[in-house]
């Protein structure tokens, strides 16, 4: 599985021959591929106005494009705003909450995700061909779906470090641009054009994995949970910054501490375990039939409910395990 | 009828060629496949509707729904042979005569004495002699002992102390079925009571001196209130409607000291509307997000639901905290009654919360108070606008609770599941008729057995792993943030997707546990016993015992749920894009998963009932993770009895 940014078509349908030679040094002579597209075939052809495009079938002539349009930037921020807003409204009678919820469209595009990424591995899988993943700049819906497909995939990916060194690859060192992604998140007025919480989408599919496989990863919801308010605000500089380009030249390693490492201490990392784990050697297909698809209410009711009850269950099934 | 293709609801790719039978009791499909030769069973009970489609170029499609939410889709070769069988089931599903009924030839195997013993297992009087009953202001009355007075209701019912027979009498005429006022449930701790009726037949000006000093009586039972409430679980809309009916509800002028209160729970059709259309929506092939929120909610049922359990919640607060006793009724007193007595009582008590005090809930507040159970669920060909998921709204409710409360309860979702399951079967007595009367008439007692032994005997299946009697949330009265959180309820796939194992997760988180919990508890015994084993050895004063400690691989024991096959799954249709490119993986790719998923049948997980012959007993006693941990694990304790070993298990 490779990605990418877009290729430079423009209006004038430009080739690069280097881009061609290293595509095709991926296939064999009578091998095709697959190149993911996460913009829709409209968007994707009117990218090449402002220089940018698509791969032409004659000069790849052995891949094969798929758009499958993800959302990204302000409309997923709005998106994200919509619903914070509708699970913060108490007055909204039974009648209306689940069209509340529709109107916001997250779990649209959580299930949009999570398709397109087991439409990745199953490329990969199933078909046994390469797969080249990219939407415009290659940093947002891009790792989404590169991230997902491995987790789908590739049981070490579902192990505590294995998923610590996912994130690294593909969303850290991949260049993600988290300072500028996750900075007011949904309660701010102040709508910053860069803000958008692909970063939490992904970790809401991650949570819909926990939920439909729950003995193949190896870490619980909080570590989830710690995620997503480390990408906002953190003590450790793990997320700093929008590029390793940004975080060598603010000296990020000399300057602060590593999230990971402190983490993995075995003292913390107790509470971020799944106590349910058991190495599961095969790949993970979820089913994103819509009810099989939930609100994260661990994350969207966080502050709204007492998680008592679950807390309580959870450590039940601890000392469960934990005694046998 | 052979060549019949079975298909699958999500993957319209896969479907099974086999052959169709139609017994006296079942439909039977049985697929060609030679290693396989899966079976599905349906009970003709099961049948809610048969639709015969259009004839297409490979057969004439037959649509079977099911009362417990599975779809069948048949592709029938010959238009004739689609016709017959048509014809036949709708004939078969619509019994006339109980004798047709599957319970009156269900053969369990069991003797009288069984049979009966099965019928006793569950007792109403030693149920309210646990509340307390009788004592200073509740006794029972047999002034229905005939079914004189109300023959809905049972032979005993349990009124305040001063409520005299004349009282009764004269109360019964005043209530629409003469269901009058009787005891539900009543707390021991503060005298608060929960009763239940029908409709005071008030119209607009109508009063009846027995019937207020009815209310009065239970007022008088609890002397640490001055008021009681009388809820009405109807709109007002409906209840004034009543009113010019010459029914109605209670006036506060008339009636001294009641606070009165409507609860707005819909009626019969409307939720049978409302489940309808929640069951078109399951029903759509590759539904959106939208398509689905939106249909969810364009068919109002969690609304329903939320509505129920905001009822339930109501009461259980005026009874625990404020210590007032509440009066409950809705029209006829057999529906919205039931449901909100029934989920009131489960908040307050955690027995209630346990296996058998839940089968004691259902008796109690569904069974004798006379819930119309043939009317509601069909059991003979009726009146289909008296059709209602009645029960199956409460049994939701206590699923969403469940989701609350993963430790409050004793049982679990499967139990649940069954328990719904053979209210529609008919394969045992209890759900049979209208009321204790017609079913006394009928003798099913002698005749049939009860699914409350069957679910006993099988319920290691039934249990909670996570449910500890001294938690908090076992503690006394729940109390659930449902009252205002939208957001909590969820839709319940285990239901009503409950055949589509695509949608579920493949492991069971509950049958892992209950395998740990299980195997925890056989290897503390075996410490125990080895414990005991190696004191005695000592005191015979052994010089050289060897500690030999066996390192147990735990995970490698609970075989099933975490043994690679019943793991592995295949990729839905995300795609229809791929179709066109050659696929370069084994052609066996989708079939053999599939087969793995077929044949690996993790028996608890589906259903007993449906799958195998249902004279069998619901089989899980040959599962793996089940069997006691022997064999392999531990040293043979015979040829260490003279040893000089002392062997230990690590722990």
């Amino acid at each position: 599985m490779l990605r990418s940014s877009q290729p430079l078509t423009g209006p004038n349908r430009r080739r690069c021959r280097e881009d061609e030679l290293l595509l095709a040094t991926v296939l064999d002579e009578d091998e095709r591929g697959f190149i993911i597209d996460t913009r829709s075939a409209q968007a994707a052809k009117q990218a090449r106005m402002s220089g940018g495009g698509t791969e032409s079938k004659s000069f790849y002539p052995q891949w094969r494009r798929l758009h499958r349009p993800l959302e990204r930037g302000r409309p997923l921020q709005e998106s994200f705003i919509k619903l914070v807003e509708a699970c913060n409204d108490s007055s909204i009678s039974m009648d209306r909450w689940l069209s509340r919820l529709d109107g916001s469209r997250w779990l649209s595009h959580v299930k949009a995700a999570l398709s397109t990424a087991c439409l990745a591995a199953q490329c990969l899988d199933r078909e046994k061909a390469s797969v080249l993943v990219h939407g415009a700049e290659g940093t947002d819906t891009t790792l989404l779906v590169t991230a997902l497909a491995q987790l789908i995939l590739d049981p070490s990916c579902r192990t505590l470090l294995g998923f610590q060194g996912l994130l690294q690859r593909e969303w850290i060192e991949a260049g993600h641009p988290f300072h500028l992604r996750c900075a007011r998140s949904a309660y701010s007025h102040a709508r910053l054009k860069q803000e958008a919480p692909l970063f939490l989408l992904f970790l809401d599919c991650v949570w819909q994995l926990s939920r439909q496989f729950p003995f193949s990863l190896e870490f619980s919801e909080q570590l989830l949970l710690t995620l997503f308010d480390s990408a906002y605000a953190s003590a450790y500089g793990t997320f700093l910054c929008n590029s390793e380009k940004e975080r060598c030249l603010c000296k990020v390693k000399e300057s602060t501490h590593s999230l990971w490492a402190w983490l993995n201490q075995p003292g913390e990392k107790k509470k971020y375990l799944n106590p349910l784990y058991t190495h599961n050697p095969l790949v993970i297909w979820p089913s994103v039939e819509p009810q099989s698809i939930q609100l994260w209410q661990g994350l969207f009711f966080r502050w709204i409910r007492s998680s008592q009850y679950l807390d309580e269950a959870w450590a039940e099934i601890q000392h469960l395990v934990e005694s046998s | 009828v052979e060549n019949v293709r079975l298909l699958d609801r999500l993957s319209s790719r896969k479907s099974a060629l086999g052959t169709l039978y139609l017994t006296a009791t079942h439909v039977i499909f049985v697929e060609n496949d030679s290693e396989t030769h899966k079976e599905t069973w349906i009970l003709h009970s099961q049948i809610s509707s048969i639709e015969k489609q259009a004839t297409t170029a490979t057969g004439c499609p037959l649509l079977i729904r099911c009362k417990n939410f599975q779809v069948i889709q048949l592709v029938i070769p010959q238009e004739r042979d689609c016709h017959d069988v048509y014809i036949s089931l709708i004939r078969l599903a619509r019994p006339v005569k109980y004798e047709e009924l599957y319970c009156f030839s269900f053969n369990p195997k069991l003797d009288k004495e069984e049979r009966e013993q099965g019928w006793k297992l569950v007792d109403l009087n030693k149920e309210y002699n646990r509340m307390g009953i009788p004592n200073n202001y509740w006794q029972i009355s047999d002034v229905n002992r005939d079914y004189g007075v109300c023959d809905s209701y049972p032979t005993e019912v349990y009124v305040p102390k001063s409520a005299t027979a004349h009282i009764i009498v004269g109360s019964s005429k005043f209530r629409s079925r003469r269901r009058f006022p009787a005891l539900s449930y009543y707390c021991k701790d503060n005298n608060a009571s929960i009763c239940r009726s029908s409709q005071p037949l008030s119209g607009f000006s109508a009063r009846c001196l027995e019937d207020e000093q009815m209310l009065q009586a239970i007022r008088k039972a609890n002397p640490g209130s001055d008021f009681i409430y009388v809820v009405d679980t109807r709109p007002k809309l409906n209840a004034m409607a009543n009113r010019a009916a010459g029914k109605g509800y209670e006036n506060e002028d008339n009636y001294s000291n009641i606070k009165f209160q409507f609860i707005g729970i819909e009626n019969i059709h409307v939720m049978r509307n409302s489940l309808q259309k929640m069951l078109e929506v399951c029903e759509l092939k590759s539904p959106s997000m939208s398509d689905f929120l939106w249909g969810l909610e364009n068919s109002g049922w969690l609304k329903h639901i939320k509505a129920i359990m905001d009822a339930g919640i109501f009461i259980a607060k005026a009874v625990a905290e404020e210590g007032v006793s509440v009066l409950v009724h809705c029209s006829d007193g057999w529906d919205r009654t039931a449901q909100v007595c029934s989920v009131a009582s489960l908040l307050l008590d955690p027995h209630y919360r346990t296996m058998k005090g839940f089968m004691v809930l259902i008796e109690k507040d569904w069974v004798s108070f006379g819930h119309k159970f043939n009317h509601r669920y069909g059991n003979l060909d009726g009146d289909p606008k008296e059709i209602s998921p009645v029960i199956d709204q409460f049994i939701e409710c206590v699923w969403q609770l469940m989701e609350q409360f993963p430790c409050a309860f004793e049982f679990n979702e499967r139990f649940l599941i069954h328990i719904q399951h053979h209210i529609y079967s008919c394969q045992f007595g209890n759900f049979l008729c209208n009321s204790q009367k017609e079913r006394r008439e009928l003798r099913v007692q002698e005749r049939t057995y009860s699914l409350w032994a069957h679910l006993w005997k099988n319920r290691a299946d039934y249990l909670n792993p996570l449910y500890r009697a001294e938690q908090s949330q076992t503690q006394g009265t729940l109390h659930p943030q449902m009252a205002s959180c939208n957001f909590l309820y969820k839709f319940w796939s285990g239901m009503y997707n409950r055949f589509e194992k695509g949608l579920h997760p493949r492991q069971s988180v509950t049958d892992y546990l209950m395998a740990v919990k299980e195997e925890s508890q056989q290897l503390e015994e075996e410490l125990e016993v080895l414990g005991e084993r190696l004191a005695n050895l000592q005191k015979s004063q052994l010089n050289d015992s060897k500690v030999k400690s066996k390192q147990q691989d735990r995970s490698k024991q609970l075989g099933l749920s975490t043994s690679n096959n019943s793991l592995a799954n295949t990729p839905q249709e995300y795609s229809n894009d791929l179709k066109s490119f050659p696929s370069r993986s084994p052609s066996q790719g989708d079939e053999e998963d599939s087969a793995l998923i077929l044949t690996q049948d993790n028996l608890k997980s589906s259903d007993p009932d449906l799958s195998a012959n249902s004279d069998q007993e619901s089989g899980v006693e040959d599962l793996s993770c089940r069997s006691p941990s022997g064999g392999g694990c531990l040293p043979s304790e015979d040829s260490g009895k003279d040893s000089d070993e002392a062997v230990f298990l690590a722990v």
